[in-house]
């Protein structure tokens, strides 16, 4: 063995060792850094390759909602320039409120993409801003591996941080939002979070001013690309918090904590959408309150050095504690009774109360991806690391250190946020890797070692350079446990075969879950072939290329980004869910009789309205299962729409049974019109609805006040034209 | 009612037309000519008008006569897409046709207005000598749809308009024009006697002994349910690279210019009952790529549009392309196509040296009308000299366009034209002059760059750059 490695390290020091014999010695270490940096390539490529699979199986373009409102900003942006996008009031969507889209939006991936795409063009790389948008996450999932190499070697090792490294390329749970196309705002902020978190412990462990700068920027870049940053600004003051009851204060800590709030505060007032909410609102003040306290607390240590006695002391304390603690309070108090601090909002309640959007906001609790993580879903994305995770956390307690509190306590943290919200399973991803690769590492560090000291059992415990007090005891045990090597080779082919099915699920949960682009939906044939529906791309491009230019389409939210970057028309509300009357007066149209919608819709200058419709094909996330959300949503704001008046006995029904004024609502005739006249599956009677499997109640549908504009061909689609008011003669 | 109205003005129009034709007097430019007997056939069955014209000239003057004048109203002058003319040598019972040149040629005294086109004859006719030509000429947007809008159970009516006697500058002894519908509903016409109508054939004539520029205008309505596919921009890009391909896009906006389509759209008339609903609307069309084509893309600017079919064989390729969505009268969509070909199928070396890429000139899509056509032929990084060489007039200029890599810029080379058929298909040449040297220089770049990179991280490995050494043994 010995010889081998001796044989390779001449193959890879061949250049060198003409110099020298007695230099090659010295190239273990090289040895080992070429075989951490190929690994680290390896799992750099390999990050970036198990998320084209969307590519390959669909092609290349962008994938559901949000990613349509980002890529329809960059193009802007690469197009007209920084100003003209920091100013750009977008008249297209929200009609007539419109939208300004500079104040509005975390431009951190815009910018990041535009700047790709300058830098290649500028190298003469003839690229397509598209295949730019399309490729950045992947990207900078590539980049996130290294982060948590770096961030695995600060906590533990670099053992971990390679394992760490391999085990977040592939994990379910961040490539669920990172894959190619998936072109969000998560996709480089997840690795600007990891990126914060990892220059902030590092200035932690230093105490060093230019780690915490640079934590501060990092901490910058987040705020640019997501909101999720008000997890950094709150987790990084109860970590403060924890090291400062825990007694672990120190001055590398206060150097770290008050550069990196100070300047990472002041950046942040730069983007437009966070503004000065650092000051003024309730989300932060957390972060405030922790630095006062680390002044105070530093205060207090140079009081007590200058005192000298311990009595006076006290007494101080008592003093300053009671007047700083009122003080805060009287502030805090005074500036929310005033309303200069805001309260909290809506969306982070429902992150400390899961039940709390359910009740108050229906417009959060409708998305999919808001609602309580199930069990399942967990398994799916985490699979093995959800076992590895608690005994990381063993690992950490073991080992305890500055680091390692914090990973820790962002991994507790995650983990309750995950469960409380399915697309924050993406947040606790990094923390979840990275604590289960100190696992991973340690068991298998110490498995080896053991199976390494068996084999030479003459040497005792003290042959290797790597020598600890660990190994020579468990050289030590080495009598009492005979079966100990056999052991530890079965556990290590257990540790093999448990990581090799992470591998696996993670690949295939890849390609089979994750990598749809949701705008394009892929069916297996009766002959088992593949079938495209494209529908939702054909009405899009029908509505661009065949409608005023200035038409304005009435749609649910879900569908306003793709309309005003596909279709290229003016929405009444999009996904930016900002205005709930504006979305609640399009519920109500959508679930009032024919003519009542017909005022709204004039009243709303609407000239086409679109429909989602799962009927024919059997697509089942169509606008009539959302249906009754679009009704809750109308019914919070205008008490006329009542829900009860949809729903028979509490049972929400499309057939026969069902209610008279689900029957007669705008969305059932616009999702159903002349459907009974079409035979959709064979042996079953025209109308019948294959989404929900049952005949349609009302097969007779006449319309007033609009008329069919274009139905795609699977009828995924439906677009109708608003007439224009009847002459009065 | 509204037709009825629009007929009887189009009569008065024509009365009032051809009296003050008649009543002017005819300046005729050579009249030593005349012409026997013409034969007009005017095929409406698609939406490009074609009409083959035979012609008997007569030299009935003193001097010999080189040219012979066609003559064609400003309407029909700004429609025109192409006119090409043949002289028919008949040797032993076989016809042979010998193309002639065909050149627009601008005479102030033309009445009304009427454009000339001049066609030059092999040999000059003498005193008393007689030849046969035959003249093609293709007419784009002739066809006007009425009604101008239509509902979907509708089939598509279209107007023609046209002048029973052929437009002449020399007198024509004997004639007769043939219109041939594309099917047997003709709504009306207009008769100037004798006019008879036989199925699909409407015939005007035959007219004796007509003075030089008669005209007698007649509107023909009639059913026309062919796809009325209207490119109004095509861009193709030909990009040569002397690594092996030439890689071809093409940029379409495709509009369908017969009747709009007016109110419902309904699904399911639309997939239940075929042959009556939207019977003048297109699904697709086929474009006809040359041979050996491979890597073919069909997408538009939100994406890849997956309804095309491919078939390929020795001859030629076929691309079937569907566009998202059936086009209705005035319904728009646009898309691109791309495709590369094999180097050696399109490049050749002059004798000389230099090299010239000898490629089709129109629109591979059948049957369609192009309005503007732009081909950029996109030259190789370091080619020099280039010119063109098209059969036919066309705009030309020369741009600059920065692709991979690319230092100094590559030469592109920019045809226009405007109203353009698919008889324009004709190979044209760019000509230039490239060293092979220049292929080198890309893949040099990169190779030096990449060999700087591990260069550097070479000396920073070797280098020690810290200030105090620590020693190790």
């Amino acid at each position: 063995m010995v010889a081998k490695m001796e044989k390779a390290t001449d193959l890879l020091s061949s250049p060198q060792s003409l110099f020298s014999l007695k230099s090659l010695k010295l190239k273990t270490k090289q040895q080992e850094l070429l075989i951490r940096i190929s690994i680290l390539c390896l799992v750099y490529i390999l990050a970036f390759i198990t998320r084209l699979f969307s590519v390959l199986r669909y092609e290349s373009m962008i994938h559901e909602f949000d990613p349509y409102f980002n890529y329809r900003t960059t193009l802007y942006l690469t197009q007209k320039g920084f100003y003209e996008f920091w100013n750009w009031f977008d008249s297209e969507s929200w009609y007539p409120l419109g939208r300004i889209i500079g104040g509005t939006l975390y431009p951190g991936l815009m910018v990041t993409a535009a700047f790709i795409y300058w830098v290649l063009r500028f190298l003469r790389f003839a690229v397509h801003i598209r295949e730019v948008c399309v490729l950045t996450a992947p990207f900078f999932a590539s980049n996130t591996t290294l982060v948590a190499y770096f961030f695995g070697k600060e906590l533990w090792d670099s053992g971990a941080g390679l394992v760490a490294a391999a085990l977040i390329a592939i994990c379910p749970g961040y490539i669920s939002r990172s894959v190619a196309g998936s072109y969000d705002n998560e996709a480089v902020a997840i690795f600007a979070l990891l990126l914060t978190f990892y220059l902030f412990v590092k200035a932690v462990k230093g105490g060093s001013l230019a780690w915490s700068l640079a934590s501060a920027f990092g901490y910058f870049y987040m705020v640019s690309a997501w909101g999720g940053y008000i997890f950094i600004i709150n987790l990084i003051p109860l970590y403060v918090l924890v090291l400062l009851v825990t007694g672990r204060y120190s001055m590398r800590l206060y150097v770290a904590y008050n550069c990196m709030y100070i300047l990472g505060m002041l950046l942040a007032m730069q983007i437009r959408f966070v503004g000065f909410q650092h000051v003024q609102s309730g989300e932060h003040m957390a972060a405030m309150g922790v630095f006062f306290l680390m002044q105070v607390f530093y205060f207090l240590d140079w009081v007590k050095h200058l005192l000298n006695d311990q009595k006076l002391f006290q007494a101080f304390l008592r003093i300053t504690l009671t007047c700083a603690i009122s003080v805060g309070a009287i502030a805090l108090g005074v500036g929310t009774a005033s309303g200069y601090i805001s309260p909290w909002t809506g969306r982070f309640y429902s992150l400390l109360d899961p039940t709390y959007a359910k009740d108050h906001i229906p417009i959060i609790a409708s998305v999919s991806e808001h609602q309580p993580t199930a069990w399942s879903s967990f398994m799916f994305d985490f699979h093995i690391l959800l076992i590895l995770f608690p005994a990381g956390l063993y690992f950490c307690f073991k080992r305890l250190s500055d680091a390692t509190i914090f990973i820790v306590m962002y991994g507790l943290t995650s983990m309750y946020f995950a469960g409380v919200m399915v697309r924050l399973i993406l947040v606790a991803t990094p923390a979840v890797c990275l604590i289960s690769a100190i696992a991973v590492s340690a068991t298998i560090k110490n498995l080896s070692q053991l199976v390494r000291t068996k084999t030479k059992p003459t040497q005792g415990g003290s042959g290797k350079g790597t020598t600890s007090a660990k190994t020579s005891s468990k050289g030590a045990l080495d009598q009492s446990l005979p079966y100990q090597k056999n052991g530890a080779i079965a556990l290590l082919v257990g540790a093999f075969y448990l990581l090799t099915r992470y591998a696996i699920h993670c690949t295939w949960v890849t390609s089979e879950a994750y990598s749809s682009p949701s705008i394009v939906l892929a069916a297996r044939g009766a002959h088992g072939n593949r079938v495209i529906f494209d529908d939702y791309r054909e009405a899009y491009f029908w509505l661009r290329q065949n409608t005023p230019s200035d038409a304005k389409v009435m749609s649910w939210w879900d569908y306003g980004y793709q309309i005003t970057a596909m279709g290229n028309r003016t929405v009444i509300v999009d996904n930016n869910t900002w205005n709930n009357t504006h979305i609640a007066t399009v519920g109500r149209a959508m679930s009032s009789y024919e003519d009542e919608a017909y005022e709204i819709m004039r009243s709303l200058d609407v000239d086409y309205v679109l429909v989602v419709f799962g009927g024919v094909t059997g697509y089942s996330s169509d606008d009539i299962n959302k249906f009754l959300w679009m009704v809750r949503i109308g019914g919070g704001v205008f008490p006329v729409i009542k829900e009860p008046d949809y729903l028979v006995n509490g049972e929400y029904r499309v057939d026969k049974g069902a209610a008279p004024k689900m029957l007669n609502c705008l969305m059932y005739k616009l999702s159903y019109y002349r459907f009974g006249e079409l035979t959709t599956e064979y042996g079953k009677p025209p109308g019948y609805d294959r989404a929900r499997g049952v005949e349609i109640g009302n097969k007779d549908i006449k319309l007033e006040y609009l008329e069919e504009a274009y139905t795609t061909s699977n009828w995924i689609v439906r677009i109708y034209k608003v007439k224009p008011p009847k002459n009065r003669w | 009612m509204g037709a009825m109205a629009i007929l009887r003005l189009a009569l008065v129009f024509s009365i009032f037309t051809s009296l003050s034709l008649l009543t002017r007097s005819s300046p005729s430019p050579s009249p030593q000519l005349q012409i026997v007997n013409a034969e007009r056939r005017i095929d409406l069955n698609s939406h490009i008008v074609r009409v083959f014209l035979t012609l008997k000239v007569e030299n009935i003057g003193e001097s010999p006569a080189s040219e012979v004048l066609l003559a064609f109203s400003p309407t029909e002058a700004d429609h025109l897409a192409l006119v090409k003319a043949a002289a028919v040598a008949s040797k032993k019972k076989k016809k042979s046709y010998l193309p002639l040149d065909v050149k627009p040629i601008n005479l102030v005294d033309g009445p009304n207005g009427t454009k000339y086109y001049l066609v030059y004859l092999l040999k000059p006719l003498v005193k008393g000598e007689a030849i046969s030509l035959e003249v093609l000429y293709l007419l784009t947007h002739s066809l006007e749809p009425f009604p101008v809008e239509i509902s979907q159970s509708e089939s598509q009516l279209v107007y023609y308009r046209d002048s029973a006697k052929i437009l002449s500058p020399y007198p024509i002894k004997q004639q007769a024009t043939f219109l041939k519908t594309p099917t047997s509903k003709v709504e009306s016409f207009t008769r100037v006697e004798p006019t008879d109508r036989a199925n699909t054939e409407l015939r005007y004539g035959p007219y004796e002994e007509q003075r030089p520029y008669s005209y007698s205008p007649v509107i023909v309505h009639f059913e026309n349910n062919n796809a009325f596919a209207v490119v109004e921009e095509l861009v193709r890009e030909i990009e040569i690279s002397h690594w092996g391909s030439v890689q071809v896009t093409e940029h379409y906006k495709l509009v369908h210019a017969g009747a709009r389509h007016k109110g419902v759209f309904s699904r399911v008339e639309y997939q239940s009952r075929p042959s009556h609903s939207g019977v003048s609307s297109f699904k697709h069309l086929l474009a006809e790529l040359p041979p050996r084509v491979h890597s073919v893309y069909y997408r538009d600017n939100i994406g890849n549009i997956s309804s095309s079919r491919l078939r390929t064989n020795r001859k030629k390729s076929e691309l079937l392309i569907e566009p998202r969505y059936p086009l209705f009268g005035g319904w728009k969509s646009t898309f691109v196509i791309g495709y590369g070909v094999p180097l050696e199928d399109f490049l050749f070396e002059a004798a000389d040296g230099t090299r010239y890429l000898n490629y089709s000139f129109g629109c591979p899509l059948g049957q369609t009308v192009v309005d503007k056509l732009t081909v950029k032929v996109v030259l190789p990084e370091g080619s020099k000299n280039p010119s063109a060489v098209v059969p036919f007039p066309v705009e030309q200029r020369f741009e600059k366009k920065y692709s991979y890599l690319d230092v100094v810029g590559r030469t592109v080379v920019v045809l226009e034209k405007e109203n353009v058929v698919p008889e324009h298909n004709s190979p044209f040449q760019v000509y230039y002059q490239f060293s092979p040297i220049y292929m080198l220089a890309e893949p040099l770049m990169l190779t030096s760059v990449f060999f700087l990179f591990f260069m550097a991280c070479v000396t920073y490995l070797q280098v020690d750059l810290s200030i105090s050494k620590i020693k190790q043994t």
